[in-house]
């Protein structure tokens, strides 16, 4: 589904990322760990489209496709979704008209028609109950004065919403109380599928005993510097980061 | 790499949609002004002398006066020489008896500006009064509102069936020599709306007027004036827009709302004057005097308006609270993109007891767009009890763009409470990106951002017009990605 050969980005003068290669095929869960400041949400972003990073080198393919040459939008609307680590506020603009909005826009690109007010909120009725939250939070501007575990949730209902094929979920666990954190990751779990893949972004292994990854990999300094299975989580919670700088088996792939 | 840039950097341009002039024989006099001129226009209308004295005074005022130079808007000086003061459609000499008597062209014009005059109308429920170039053409509706004792018509005809309201109450709200701009058109006014609600009676549907200025070199100065008796109640909306010109035009209204005991007015107004092109050539100067005057106890009188046109914006709807417990309200939004200037806001006068006033103004900058909100709230030594609230946003796009906010308050009464709040944000790329990685296109994500940023407003509005208003910011902003 998605390969990443040799991706290098700058922000700025700044190299970031500097040579990851990744293949995430259908159905598999990556978890992506790393110390603060390596590169995950900087891959995360460059992923999806956004232009803070520039990409210097090496080549993206998501469905047989050059990732790197659509727009945001396009990725979007082809099935790539990325839960953001610091949710975004919109003044004024109600989470449910934004999720329409979003909705029919993927819809009309898959040649699907458009959903009317009816069907689109016996839908999105359904995934709040999935996602345990109160229908009210409907009607309230985009996360303007959610809080932090609430603004997480929400990127989830996003989610379970548009049933991405490729969902990025960066630190979606930050900010989770436990029963919050059995929730999203039930919400998560809900789309697990083989035609869909996902990496979770996390610095915790609690997220992984609810969402079982089949690969983990752990970023330093723009590389990928190990990988492996889910042990490798349980060993960074003994270990932590420290030795990993040291393994410096550069362009290691996922089996 | 990207082939749409995700930038904001102008995402925000798109052609004058109402831009196509519309081909008539017109009655114009020559330019420029002088006595001459005023009695000129004066006598086409076959005005009573006192209104000819009324707008001889103005001239002469506005003789010694200067335009007022504290506003953040800046243009040469204008050649008010070169101006024709006055421009009929020619075949309305005589003023059309029914909608069967106005030019085909004329209604074709209002048509493709959206105007519902035939049955589309009574499907709205809108009764509009359309006011091309200097005259009134058509007004709709007047039977069935005359039936409650509604009157509402061209000013002109006010003038002739009506003269005894016109002297009691023109002039009363904004003075002949009120501003520079005021006075001009005291001096010059062609035509405009009239509309008086009689005691008790709440009018039974939305009143609306379109300006559409024509005729090249011309200069629309149009007056209106509503009176709300007491207990009456009114909404109103007006709308404008222009064709496409490279030379500026000068529009200088004057709007006068009075209300009486427990009456109310709500004035809505989308102002889509054509705005000049990118590099700021040509667009309209619309330099507006707009007051209310919140005569009786507990009257209400509420702005709202909706500005995205005209190259110059200079308009401060306001309004004086005079009648105990009486309500003023002022809800804007004003965009300015490319060289639009804009300087706009609203003055609250508190005089009676335990008055009070809302503003809610929201500013969108985009391009080289520069935009001033100047507010003054003055509460008298007798407006004991009175309260404002302020809340003044303002929405950048882009970085070369600028807002600025100017509030005046003056407090005399130590038991009236001023409340103010200001926010400046941009749209951030993160908002942007948000939206877009959702799946909206850059430009929906935009329009949808900014119609969030004035929903206050926009919830003010009547329904139908919230629509378009939505819509022309859409048009407004849309446009420049890729
Ligand atoms: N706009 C920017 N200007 C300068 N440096 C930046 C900018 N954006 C990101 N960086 C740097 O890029 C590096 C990678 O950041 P990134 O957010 O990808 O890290 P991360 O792995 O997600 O960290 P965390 O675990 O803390 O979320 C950091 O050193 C960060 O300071
Ligand atoms: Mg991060």
């Amino acid at each position: 589904m998605l390969s990443i050969k040799n991706l290098q980005a700058s922000v700025g003068d700044k190299p970031i990322l500097k040579g990851i290669n990744l293949d995430v095929k259908a159905g598999e869960v990556h978890a992506l760990m790393g110390p603060n400041g390596s590169g995950k949400s900087t891959l995360s972003n460059v992923l999806a489209g956004r232009e803070n990073a520039t990409v210097t080198g090496g080549s993206v393919t998501y469905q047989g496709k050059d990732l790197l040459a659509l727009a945001v939008e396009e990725r979007a609307r082809e099935g790539i979704f990325l839960a953001f680590q610091y949710p975004v506020e919109i003044p004024g603009v109600g989470n449910v008209y934004l999720l329409k909005a979003a909705l029919n826009a993927q819809r009309k690109h898959r040649g699907l028609p458009e959903l009317d007010a009816m069907d689109f909120l016996a839908l999105v009725k359904d995934k709040m109950k999935l996602m345990e939250m109160n229908e009210s939070m409907l009607y309230r501007a985009v996360n303007e004065g959610f809080s932090g575990g609430e603004k997480k949730r929400n990127e989830i209902l996003q989610m379970v919403v548009l049933e991405p094929n490729l969902a990025i979920l960066d630190e979606t666990d930050s900010g989770l109380d436990i029963d919050a954190l059995k929730v999203v990751s039930h919400g998560v779990n809900s789309l697990r599928s083989p035609d869909r893949a996902m990496i979770l972004v996390t610095h915790y292994q609690r997220l992984l005993d609810y969402i079982k990854p089949d690969f983990v990999h752990v970023l330093s300094d723009g590389r990928i510097q190990r990988s492996g299975g889910p042990e490798l989580a349980l060993e960074l919670e003994r270990e932590g980061y420290a030795w990993v700088g040291d393994a410096t088996n550069e362009g290691v792939v996922a089996p | 790499m990207n082939s749409i840039p995700d930038t904001l950097e102008g995402l925000i341009s798109l052609e004058y949609r109402h831009g196509f002039e519309t081909s008539i024989e017109s009655d114009e006099i020559p330019k420029g002004l002088s006595e001459d001129t005023v009695r000129l226009i004066s006598a086409r209308k076959n005005e009573p002398e006192f209104l000819l004295e009324w707008r001889l005074e103005a001239y002469r005022r506005w003789l010694k006066m200067t335009p007022p130079t504290w506003a953040s808007v800046h243009y040469p000086p204008i050649d008010y020489q070169d101006i024709i003061y006055y421009s009929a459609p020619k075949s309305q000499k005589d003023g059309p008896k029914s909608l069967d008597e106005v030019d085909p062209e004329l209604l074709k014009t209002y048509e493709k500006l959206g105007i519902p005059l035939h049955e589309r109308a009574i499907l709205a429920g809108v009764a509009v009064d359309a006011v091309f170039d200097s005259v009134s053409v058509a007004t709709t509706f007047k039977d069935k509102l005359a039936e409650v004792g509604i009157i509402f018509c061209s000013f002109s005809e006010a003038v002739q069936h009506h003269p005894e309201l016109i002297k009691q109450y023109l002039g009363t709200v904004v003075p002949v020599q009120d501003n520079f701009y005021a006075a001009l058109n005291s001096a010059v006014f062609s035509d405009g709306s009239f509309v008086y609600i009689p005691p008790g009676v709440r009018c039974p549907m939305e009143l609306s007027t379109y300006f559409r200025i024509n005729a090249k070199n011309t200069g629309q100065f149009e007056r209106t004036l509503i009176i709300a008796d007491r207990g009456a109640s009114v909404s109103y909306l007006e709308g404008c827009t222009a064709p496409m010109r490279d030379e500026n035009q000068l529009h200088a209204a004057v709007v006068e709302l009075v209300a009486l005991e427990d009456a109310k007015i709500k004035y809505s107004t989308v102002q889509n004057w054509y705005p000049g092109d990118k590099e700021g050539r040509g667009g309209i100067y619309n330099f507006v005097t707009k007051r209310g005057d919140c005569r009786g106890a507990r009257s209400h009188i509420s702005w709202t308006q909706v500005e995205t046109g005209s190259a110059i914006t200079w308009k401060y709807p306001s309004v004086i609270l005079r009648g105990e417990d009486s309500v003023g309200e002022f809800y804007s939004v004003a965009l300015t993109n490319h060289r639009q200037q804009a300087d706009t806001g609203t003055k609250m006068i508190h005089v009676g007891r335990n008055t009070r006033s809302t503003i809610v103004s929201k500013g969108i900058s985009a391009g080289f767009g520069q935009q001033a909100y100047r507010g003054l709230v003055r509460m008298a030594r007798s407006a004991t009890g009175a309260r404002n609230h302020t809340q003044c946003d303002s929405l950048l796009l882009g970085d070369r763009c600028q807002a600025h906010t100017f509030p005046y308050i003056e407090v005399k009464n130590n038991t009236a409470t001023v409340e103010h709040e200001a926010s400046t944000s941009r749209i951030g790329e993160d908002q942007l990106f948000f939206c877009r990685q959702r799946g909206l296109s850059a430009e929906d994500a935009v329009s949808m951002i900014v119609n969030g940023f004035c929903k206050e407003v926009f919830k003010e509005l009547p329904m139908e017009f919230a629509v378009e208003a939505q819509k022309l910011l859409g048009v407004s902003l849309e446009g420049s990605v890729g």
